[in-house]
């Protein structure tokens, strides 16, 4: 919505300064503070410290481990979220309301509730888990594992994104194209794409971030086995445990560091997505 | 190219679109299709160009059975209602599609489509916006590039859905002219679909009528206009004015008013006299066929005719009455409101209850 600058009918001005004054005291006691903490926790020993906690060897395998998660889970579900969102907005079929709820079950569940789930069937003692043991398959405690929560916990985000989009957009353009003789891939590479591509851009966005700070459902199948199944959530954790304050902040500027990333580019998708559908005035607001 | 649809069934679940369609479109035909919305005539339309399969029944091109052919190899040209220009692309390049996806082997060179591209936009009189965005353009822009890249694969089928539903009437009146001229230069076979009954007059060398799935009547629009075939057509082509009443003998009667025909009706009951706005006269007097009191409820003066809304008196009707006059008529009579006089038919349709075909009769 654009700022009007202006008052909104009956309000006073001084309701309306002390609104935004009241926010902006929340915004800087819950976030701004915590951050600026976080960065000076990671630097009160010196920027030499600093360096040492993140070059540590440990240190180094779950900021590896972490980035090989994200590599692998944000393909899957870029795939598997584009998919589903083409398919639920591209077809009727019995059971597709039912479909669409269902996307958003790992947004409904506790990640420790998803993390326990997975073990509860893929763990030795599991269903799936022990046929697996007998084949020399482990899947928990070891980074298979790793990648199938966070897949689990992060699937959602393509699919929301693109589903109201595609629906607004409709599908009389892939049928005009359709009638001009393209083919299915043509279709989907020549006018399905192009439309979407920045809610995709989104969406891949928001999973990485999910993929890269996920705590819970990751601690349950993970074992924290430092240097092996130990990611970099995970890893300031144990050091904080281990009384290395110092180092679980450095850790921690790492990840939040990360996170203003995906913020910053979050941002410029955002306002590029503006750019692009300015001139259909109906476009609706984003929720999320 | 020829088209003819062979006992066309569509339904939507319970819901039964089209059923038993059968019709011959000859080469070189601009049709339209005329129907209430949920007659089926959209679903007809995309039933032609391959987008909805039919349950059952046979589609043929030129003779030839299309009926499982895809979309892709029906090679129609189809414009479809909110126009669905691809809106990443420009203008040149939505026009260009066609020719772009063709397979290497049949796709003309760059220079090529480049030059036929800018054909087909002088032919749309657009080539100054060649490069802008579908965002860019008027209503009316868009229909026109919409067509020009339909023809951009030279198609000898042409499929419009409400082409000009979206537009305002201005707009819709300049561009039914051009695609009636454009028609008859390009010679192909064209199907259009609307529920503009005036559009579909104007426009169609035929125009066939659809109700709840199937066709009322085919017919040119002069036939259709003058004897239509059943209630339906008559009620949705044009103003009509009704006597409803008991039939008896060779009279008509409801109320106050009656009419009295030249010859005995073939039957007798409750019976409806439908009356074209034009095949009624007014008279301040009744004559000796006909006795019909009318009161004047509004005068409208804009138009090539003054159109007078009548109220009967003594009778009832659904709907007021519209009769024409000529502005001399109006100067030499001067009606104002609340005014009485009484119609009279020159030609009448009359419904008998349990007939759905009119007997049309003629007085002196």
């Amino acid at each position: 919505m654009k700022s009007q600058g202006r008052l909104r009918a009956g309000d006073q001005p001084w309701i309306k300064w002390s609104l935004i004054g009241f926010a902006l005291l929340l915004v800087v006691l819950l976030l701004v503070v915590p951050l600026v903490m976080i960065f000076s926790q990671a630097f009160s020993a010196g920027a030499a410290t600093f360096w040492d906690n993140l070059t540590d060897e440990y240190t180094l395998h779950a900021i590896g481990l972490t980035l090989f998660v994200a590599a692998l889970t944000v393909p899957i579900n870029l795939v598997f979220g584009t998919f589903l969102a083409w398919l639920v907005t591209r077809f009727e079929f019995p059971g597709r309301k039912a479909l669409i709820t269902l996307i958003d079950i790992p947004f409904a569940v506790s990640p420790v509730v998803a993390g326990l789930l997975y073990l509860l069937l893929y763990g030795s003692n599991g269903w799936l888990g022990g046929w697996l043991m007998d084949r020399d398959v482990q899947l928990m405690f070891s980074w298979p594992g790793i990648v199938m929560v966070t897949v689990f916990v992060t699937c959602p985000f393509v699919a929301r994104e693109l589903i109201p989009l595609m629906q607004q957009q409709g599908r009389e353009e892939e049928e005009a194209g359709v009638v001009l003789g393209a083919s299915g891939w043509q279709l989907f590479r020549k006018i399905t794409l192009p439309n979407i591509q920045w809610a995709l851009l989104y969406g891949v966005v928001l999973t990485n971030a999910r993929a890269v700070g996920e705590f819970g459902a990751v601690s349950v199948v993970s074992g924290n086995i430092r240097g092996q199944t130990n990611t970099l959530p995970l890893h300031v954790e144990l050091l904080y445990q281990d009384y290395n304050a110092v180092g679980a902040f450095a850790s921690a500027s790492l990840l939040a560091g990360i996170a203003l990333l995906t913020l910053l580019i979050k941002s410029a998708v955002e306002w590029r997505q503006a750019r692009q559908m300015r001139p259909v005035s109906t476009q609706s607001d984003r929720t999320t | 190219m020829s088209i003819t649809l062979e006992q066309i069934d569509k339904s939507f679940g319970a819901f039964k679109a089209l059923q038993g369609i059968e019709l011959d479109i000859p080469d070189g035909e601009l049709i339209g299709l005329l129907g209430p919305s949920g007659s089926g005539k959209t679903t007809l339309l995309r039933i032609i160009a391959g987008l909805e399969s039919a349950d059952s029944g046979r589609i043929l091109f030129h003779g030839e059975d299309v009926t499982r052919r895809h979309v892709r190899e029906r090679r129609v040209g189809f414009v479809f209602q909110h126009y669905a220009l691809f809106r990443h692309m420009t203008v040149a390049q939505n026009i260009a599609f066609g020719l772009d996806v063709l397979p290497r082997k049949q796709r003309p060179s760059a220079a090529e489509i480049r030059q036929r591209v800018g054909n087909l936009l002088e032919m749309v009189q657009l080539s100054h916006l060649a490069d802008r965005f579908p965002a860019q353009l008027s209503g009316g822009q868009k229909q026109r590039i919409a067509l020009a890249r339909a023809l951009a694969m030279q198609p000898q089928v042409l499929l419009l859905d409400e082409p000009f539903g979206a537009l305002d009437a201005r707009v819709r009146k300049d561009l039914r002219r051009w695609l009636r001229s454009l028609h008859d230069e390009l010679n192909f076979t064209s199907v259009f679909v609307t529920h503009d009954q005036e559009e579909a007059l104007e426009l169609s060398d035929r125009v066939v009528v659809m109700s709840a799935g199937h066709i009322e009547q085919v017919d040119t629009p002069e036939a259709l206009y003058a004897k239509p075939d059943s209630r339906f057509v008559f009620d949705f082509l044009g103003h009509v004015n009704v006597l409803q009443g008991s039939l008896v003998g060779n009279r008509l009667a409801s109320g106050d008013a009656w009419v009295q025909f030249p010859e005995e009706p073939a039957a007798a009951g409750e019976a409806q006299l439908y009356l074209r706005p034009h095949e009624v006269r007014l008279q301040l007097s009744p004559v000796g066929h006909a006795h019909l009191p009318l009161q004047v409820e509004a005068i409208n003066l804009i138009g090539a005719e003054v159109r007078l809304e009548l109220r009967p008196c003594g009778w009832q009707c659904d709907t007021l009455w519209e009769v024409g006059i000529t502005h001399a008529e109006y100067h030499s009579w001067q009606p104002r409101r609340g005014d009485r006089c009484f119609a009279v038919p020159d030609v009448g349709h009359l419904f008998v209850a349990g007939h759905t075909q009119p007997q049309t009769l003629y007085w002196g």
